[in-house]
């Protein structure tokens, strides 16, 4: 056996197939998606489905010309490849064209190219390059402010590019992190401000009573009182102290619902004041109890309320108007079936619609009059989704997570840390384009305009998640000659 | 393998990636199996049904003439979301309307206090009942004004000018109505009065729909898997009536500047032959764009053209009602077939004798002449019979016996079991108003003397004086009266239970009417007739002329009520009149055509026009 050429034994044979069967069934339902009464052909190059014949073509060359290069190379030029793909997000800030807003298009004649979708392949190069090194440490700051500089680089770029969904895919590599070591709790506090920010702007503008304080800070504080009591009694074992925050919260709570009675009470600084008072009784605590972890509990807490109340300031002066409406839609909070809220109406109408089998392939009424914009690009799920029926549409997602699940099982089979980071770039920046993007089409995510994975209409995007997915198998082919 | 420490994160991250996914999975589950708004939002957005009307059931009279059918009619509709770059004035231009009215009438349709259930995603209607000639011109221009679309149906057309009040008309559907009945959308027509009311369920028929697909710009894309799923219109049911269209008519033109009303019924099976009320209208008035014009004009006429004199105009009916009253008083032994009673002619008391004959006079005798004591005296001994009693106990029972008998004959109460449109319900008034008015014993029979010869608070319709009439041509029985001609009615059969002998005695009575009496002047040529005539006092003028009757008398085909207001005596006004249309029905033929030109032309009321 010759070393390293022998492909058809190493190579993972099952991520091949679920690829293969992704850009067809993709390849299928942008037929479907854009199909008009008077259809042409598939293979017609002057609609989408022919031209993602040959996006679907030239992505499986590619593959196979990524399969036959030097595993080695990867390696070697990452550095040079993402110093290159910077570079072109340089250049593209200005030289894209304007389309619709978004300046990350290069346009080479019929063709355009979004370099913002090689900036990930080639940043989770760079950081398996980097993290995969000897001397690396996570934890360490000497090695975090770099690796905090391989991702903030192209995010910004893409920003400017004014491509903020294809920016905030960056955050993915927080995943990989975690993997290799980064504290656990960074994912928490993640999740615990997405949780405070959907409460405190989410019921904003539910009062109490009337003049009272708004529900949205009143429930803020008490998911943090929560947080501090659960660390208590379940982590520390410290019933006692965990009452005593419980009796005084009510017991506060109490005194104020009477004596608003008589003096109207703004809830809201009973909220923010009681919570202010658990931080420096939590402080005494971890000095008395010589527990450092309360410290950390103070320090998130004082950390919360300030985010919470700078969340309506952040909310409204630095997201964009649509940004904020398309995050109002997403709480309920407007209903603009006819502005910003219908695509996202529309595309549950579309899937809502298809019941338990679907339509029927090419039978989608709402996808085929064109009631779903993007519908073949962002929204291509509503065609599985209206056409498949519920049945369809899980196989798919069932697929997608046989995907992630073999993927991981890949990075945790590699024999060097370059690989490993590497993989786990791969799962982390697919996983994240399938959450946002499938829960931005179902309603559980705000409008984010990132594409489907290997099923959006699209050559950038299809050849990016190809190279990406290629050099992933490229290099576990090459693995075991170690 | 390396960094084995950290090696369970990944399966944290595994659980992390299934935990996502089974929450989108379950969201799924959530939109598509347990959630039915979007599958009915995918419907609105996509599917455009698009109404079809069915033709309207055809009305014939009952010589299978046609009497109203359909034409063609176009509606201009619109779907408030789909109008794009509306390029108003053009569109102004090719409709003929002005700028102004597009406005109003756009406000209009928009307000949902006048239509409630405006919605900017349906087809509402903007303009109704155009004719052929006012679409032509947009017909070829509507692609550019999208959100505009032409919608078929079909207005009614008149063979005959003549009818109005028995066939009615369509009109726009009320909020209520719509609110009633399912089947109705803002914009429908249905029957608004007369039979095209009364059998709007079987007229209308049933709507049918083709559904199109629409897509996201409101553009239409053709047809719903190729119309497999559309329903196709059910057109109406036909309507056969028991109107002789030529009797109908030539009642229409006798009455002709007149005020008054005949109605003509075949006794034998209740079917209304002819039901004529002037002042009149010419039922094409109340079609398409012009009916609301028409309509109040027709609604400001003093003399109320509108109003359906014939069942529901009362009178008193005077010396008409004395052949039922002999009827009551032998039935219930106030007096006896050979009963004679005295009359001193002006002298009587306390009722007055207009006609100058004989005394003693007998009922025969007292019917031919019309005589006023008589009928009092019968009237008197009916409801005297077992004297008054205490508290007058006996006099209300036996008053009661005689209303009951007399409302046998269809007097004081509307026929409820039929298909006429609207009806008085008249009076005979009860104990009860009685008591009200005079207290519990301040009324006698000689209070309420007026009764007798029809005078007083008795109230009758025309329909139910030809009834009654029906009742006496039938010898104790009238079918109830009614207008379909489909609908057999012989099972509503109405006895009064008065012993038939006593029918022959008014048959003849009338006979000698017809023959000897006030009617003698208008015998039917070659016909055997019974007839009454009536000239009855009222407050607003000259004398209403009345005049009942039947023919032939041996088996009597048809009976006739004429009522003409303010005309004089019954017997040169109303007996003339019925006697023509008599002779019209039975013998197809006019033998004395001078004499309908003669009434055609005579005037009681020069404001009775007709439209």
């Amino acid at each position: 056996m010759r070393r390293g050429t022998n492909l058809k034994y190493s190579l993972d044979w099952t991520v091949v197939g679920i690829y293969l069967f992704l850009i067809v069934f993709g390849w299928l339902n942008i037929y479907g998606a854009s199909y008009d009464f008077d259809q042409s052909s598939i293979f017609d190059f002057s609609n989408r489905a022919g031209k993602q014949f040959v996006w679907v073509l030239t992505a499986v060359g590619l593959a196979g010309v990524i399969l036959l290069l030097d595993w080695r190379l990867y390696n070697y030029f990452a550095y040079l490849f993402y110093g290159f793909v910077i570079l072109l997000l340089i250049a593209t800030i200005f030289l894209a064209t304007d389309v619709k807003g978004s300046r990350s298009w290069l346009v080479f004649g019929p063709v355009s190219f979004q370099p913002a979708e090689l900036a990930k392949t080639a940043t989770a190069l760079a950081l398996a390059r980097f993290m995969g090194s000897y001397k690396f440490q996570i934890r360490s700051w000497k090695d975090l402010v770099p690796l905090g500089m391989f991702i903030f680089l192209p995010m910004v770029l893409i920003v400017l590019q004014r491509e903020t969904g294809s920016a905030l895919v960056f955050l993915a590599f927080l995943l990989m992190f975690y993997r290799e070591g980064m504290d656990g709790i960074v994912l928490l506090l993640g999740v615990l401000a997405v949780v405070l920010f959907v409460l405190s702007i989410g019921f904003s503008e539910v009062p109490i009573q009337e003049n009272s304080g708004t529900l949205g800070m009143v429930l803020s504080m008490l998911l943090i009182l929560v947080v501090q009591y659960v660390y208590a009694l379940f982590f520390n074992n410290h019933g006692r102290e965990a009452t005593w925050l419980l009796l005084s919260v009510i017991g506060i709570a109490a005194i104020s619902y009477v004596l608003n009675i008589w003096f109207p009470i703004n809830y809201d600084y009973i909220a923010i004041g009681v919570v202010a008072a658990s931080s420096i009784y939590w402080f005494i605590i971890s000095r008395l109890k010589h527990n450092k972890g309360y410290l950390a509990v103070m320090w998130i807490t004082i950390g919360s309320i300030l985010f919470c109340l700078s969340a309506d300031y952040l909310f409204d002066n630095v997201l964009e108007p649509h940004q904020q409406t398309r995050i109002k839609v997403l709480l309920n909070m407007e209903e603009d079936l006819r502005g910003a809220g219908y695509n996202v109406n529309q595309s549950k109408i579309a899937i809502g619609s298809g019941g338990l089998f679907g339509k029927g392939y090419l039978n989608g009424t709402q996808t085929k009059l064109k009631y779903v914009p993007e519908q073949d690009t962002d929204f291509i799920f509503c065609t599985v989704g209206e056409e498949w029926g519920f049945v369809g549409s899980t196989i798919v997602l069932l697929i997608y997570l046989w995907l992630l699940l073999r993927i991981i099982r890949i990075a945790e089979r590699q024999n060097t840390a370059f690989n490993r980071v590497y993989a786990y770039c791969v799962a982390s920046v697919f996983f994240f384009h399938l959450m946002v993007n499938i829960g931005m089409v179902i309603g559980l995510m705000p409008v984010i305009g990132i594409p489907l994975p290997f099923l959006s209409y699209g050559g950038s995007s299809l050849w990016s998640f190809t190279l990406m997915l290629f050099i992933l198998l490229r290099l576990d082919a090459a693995r075991k000659l170690y | 393998m390396i960094n084995d420490k950290l090696q369970n994160r990944g399966t944290v991250i595994k659980i992390i990636m299934i935990t996502v996914m089974v929450i989108y999975i379950l969201r799924l589950f959530s939109l598509q199996i347990l959630e039915d708004k979007y599958k009915k939002g995918a419907a609105s957005n996509a599917f455009l049904n698009k109404t079809i009307f069915p033709p309207r059931g055809l009305i014939y009279d009952r010589n299978d003439s046609l009497l109203v059918y359909n034409k063609p009619a176009y509606d201009i509709a619109f779907i408030n979301r789909e109008i794009q770059n509306l390029d108003t004035l053009s569109f102004c231009k090719d409709l003929k309307i002005t700028k102004e009215y597009f406005d109003e009438r756009m406000k209009e349709v928009k307000n949902r206090d006048k239509n409630p259930s405006y919605s900017s995603y349906t087809p509402q209607v903007f303009m109704t009942q155009l004719e052929i000639q006012d679409v032509a011109p947009i017909q070829q221009s509507m692609y550019k004004y999208s959100g505009f679309y032409i919608q078929t149906r079909t207005l009614r057309e008149y063979r005959y000018a003549a009818g109005g009040h028995v066939l009615g008309s369509i009109g726009e559907v009320t909020p209520k109505m719509i609110e009633n009945d399912d089947y109705y959308n803002p914009g429908d027509y249905a029957g608004r009065d007369g039979l095209e009311n009364t059998y709007e369920k079987e007229l209308r028929g049933e709507k049918g729909v083709e559904i199109l697909l629409r897509d996201a710009r409101g553009r239409i894309k053709g047809r719903y898997e190729d119309g497999a799923k559309d329903i196709a219109p059910k057109a109406g049911t036909n309507l056969k009536t028991t109107i002789d269209i030529q009797l109908q008519m030539l009642g229409e033109k006798l009455l002709t500047k007149k005020v008054g009303s005949v109605v003509a019924i075949e006794p034998k099976t209740g079917e209304i032959l002819a039901m004529v009320s002037n002042p009149t209208f010419n039922p094409a008035l109340l079609v398409g764009r012009q009916r609301s014009k028409n309509y109040s004009l027709l609604l400001n006429d003093p003399i109320k053209p509108l109003y359906n004199r014939a069942t529901q105009a009362t009178y008193s009916p005077g010396s008409t009602f004395k052949v039922f009253q002999a009827l009551v008083g032998l039935e219930l032994g106030g007096i006896k077939p050979d009963t004679r009673f005295y009359c001193f002619g002006r002298g009587s008391s306390p009722i007055r004798c207009t006609h100058h004959h004989g005394t003693s006079i007998t009922l025969l005798n007292a019917i031919e002449q019309s005589c006023n004591p008589y009928f009092w005296h019968t009237f008197r001994s009916t409801i005297e019979k077992n004297e008054y009693g205490n508290k007058n106990v006996q006099f209300k029972k036996s008053y009661n016996a005689w209303r009951d008998l007399t409302m046998a004959f269809g007097f004081g109460k509307r026929f409820e079991d039929t298909d006429i449109y609207q009806q008085s319900r008249g009076n005979i008034p009860s104990t009860d108003f009685y008591d009200k008015f005079f207290g519990e014993t301040g009324w006698r029979a000689v209070t309420i003397r007026s009764l007798s010869i029809g005078q007083g608070e008795i109230l009758v319709t025309p329909l139910q004086l030809a009834n009654a009439v029906a009742v006496i041509a039938n010898k104790g029985h009238y079918i109830t009266p009614h207008l379909n001609k489909a609908d057999s009615m012989l099972t509503h059969r109405h006895e009064t239970n008065i012993d038939k002998k006593y029918f022959d005695i008014v048959d003849e009575g009338m006979w000698r009417v017809s023959e000897f009496g006030t009617g003698r002047w208008y015998k039917i040529p070659g016909i055997v007739s019974c007839g009454k005539t009536g000239t009855v006092q009222n407050n607003r003028g000259k004398d209403h002329a009345f005049y009942i009757g039947y023919a032939p008398r041996e088996n009597p085909q048809i009976v006739i009520a004429a009522v003409v207001e303010n005309a004089g005596f019954g017997a040169t006004w109303a007996a003339p009149i019925s006697s023509l249309m008599m002779e019209q029905y039975l013998t197809k033929k006019m033998t004395r055509p001078q004499l309908v030109e003669e009434y055609s032309r005579r005037v009681t009321n020069p404001n009775a026009k007709r439209y």
